[in-house]
């Protein structure tokens, strides 16, 4: 029999959006829970969004498989940590740790679209964004996944945030309150939806702040 | 692994003319399986045809089977992956029973399982070329997830596999309720699987209903759906579109 698929391939995309933006006392990440293959839509309850410490959340899209088992890698070397330290890990050794897991599959990559929020040692707004080989940055705001090209245009024209050329170093985190940003975050992604055929359903937001973690949910457009 | 297959791989490797020694493409397949959560479990249903390439080569290939005592496994896609999987998980089974400590798999950790076999075989480029539904009930908990060749999951009120994610899913969507009767159930997957036979070539007249609830497994004898042929539509399907063959 002649072959009748084309080459097989070890991935796929299932889409998602994440975006996650850092304020001086308060940190927040929102994601779609869409799951799709194609122009099939899996399921319309899938979230993206993983507690991995205390003060670190992390997003992310992409290949759901290889989502999936970054968290799982991820969690367990934050148990390991845990046992070794007797404390949660801080959200920027989260970050180091997350762009080395990426970087050791540098040959056959986790097909993920990250961003990690949380709070730093001092208790502000961080945000850290990557690319699916583990190059990453800390920024005051940022959005990944298939709806990262319509919300980060958006996002750089509401946040005008100083540029990491400057010297000294600017705070980047955002001068917005917690409730204008989760606010923004729901816009952006109302505006997503309507173009971004991988982005809808529904929006889970986390809240990250001094208080702790809540969740807030919004529907989104199911077409 | 023998030391004889570490060389064919090294053979591999080495030579990119020499045979690839790994699944690329399936032989025998099965088509959809469609699965919903129902009042009192899970309901899953399959045909019995085995395609090999187009020509419908096998007749009565079950591919819903019961696992231990809570689950339920239903498979498309590469028929013989799909056996070799279920010896495996018989393998599995008896050695979870061994413990003898009243304790048994349940769906959860089964579709954890299966997940982590899938992925790592989508790892060493050798996949089971499948898509399974896994159902079951424990301790009044129901269960309803889905894993594919590549080792994408979910959980859902309802699932399906290969045609039936454009088929019958959109039904499922439109029809499904947490508080189906048995009876309303088997009617929604039965009109699913009316519409498959309709549309999807592959798709056979004979098939298997299962059923798994807090009492256990019950898999349907094959049976047959009734079918009307003369639709307008189906007499003369070009009707709307002359010109065209």
């Amino acid at each position: 029999m002649t072959k009748q698929q084309a080459n097989w391939s070890p991935y796929d995309n299932n889409g998602g959006s994440c975006v996650a933006i850092a304020g001086a006392d308060y940190c927040v990440i929102a994601a779609d829970t869409r799951l799709s293959t194609g122009y099939n839509i899996l399921t319309r309850d899938y979230s993206k969004i993983c507690k991995l410490a205390d003060k670190a959340v992390l997003a992310s899209s992409g290949f759901q498989a290889d989502v999936k088992a970054l968290q799982k890698a991820l969690s367990a070397r934050h148990l390991i940590y845990q046992h070794q330290h007797n404390k949660q890990m801080s959200c920027p050794a989260m970050a180091q740790l997350l762009s080395n897991t990426l970087y050791y599959k540098r040959f056959f990559p986790y097909y993920a679209f990250n961003v990690l929020g949380g709070l730093d040692s001092e208790g502000k707004g961080c945000v850290f964004t990557y690319d699916a080989v583990g190059s990453y940055e800390r920024v005051g705001y940022s959005a990944q996944g298939s709806g990262s090209t319509l919300i980060t245009p958006f996002l750089d024209n509401q946040l005008k945030s100083p540029s990491p050329l400057l010297l000294p170093a600017q705070d980047s985190s955002t001068p917005l309150s917690e409730a204008e940003a989760i606010d923004l975050v729901k816009t952006v992604f109302a505006s997503a939806t309507e173009r971004d055929i991988y982005t809808g359903d529904k929006l889970e937001i986390v809240v990250l702040n001094a208080d702790g973690l809540r969740r807030e949910y919004m529907n989104l457009r199911e077409d | 692994m023998s030391p004889s297959d570490s060389n064919q791989a090294n053979h591999g490797l080495l030579c990119p003319e020499a045979p690839i020694q790994r699944t690329q493409y399936p032989y025998v397949t099965g088509t959809s399986v469609v699965a919903i959560k129902y009042k009192d479990g899970i309901l899953m249903v399959s045909d019995l045809g085995g395609s090999y390439g187009s020509t419908l080569r096998y007749k009565s290939v079950e591919r819903i089977k019961a696992i231990g005592k809570h689950s339920l496994l239903g498979a498309s896609g590469e028929i013989s992956d799909f056996q070799q999987l279920l010896r495996d998980l018989d393998q599995l089974i008896l050695y979870d029973n061994m413990w003898d400590d009243g304790n048994a798999l349940g769906p959860k950790e089964i579709h954890s399982y299966l997940t982590r076999v899938m992925y790592n075989r989508r790892n060493k480029f050798d996949p089971y070329w499948n898509a399974l539904v896994l159902g079951g009930v424990k301790n009044g908990q129901k269960y309803l997830g889905t894993v594919n060749m590549i080792g994408v999951t979910f959980e859902d009120n309802h699932v399906t596999t290969g045609f039936g994610n454009h088929l019958a899913r959109p039904i499922l969507r439109d029809e499904w309720r947490e508080d189906l009767t048995f009876e309303e159930g088997v009617k929604l997957l039965e009109k699913c699987m009316r519409v498959l036979l309709y549309r999807d070539r592959s798709a056979v007249n004979k098939l298997q209903i299962a059923k798994i609830t807090e009492e256990g497994v019950t898999i349907s004898q094959p049976y047959s759906l009734k079918t009307f042929w003369n639709y307008s539509a189906f007499e003369n399907p070009t009707s709307g579109a002359e010109g065209s063959w």
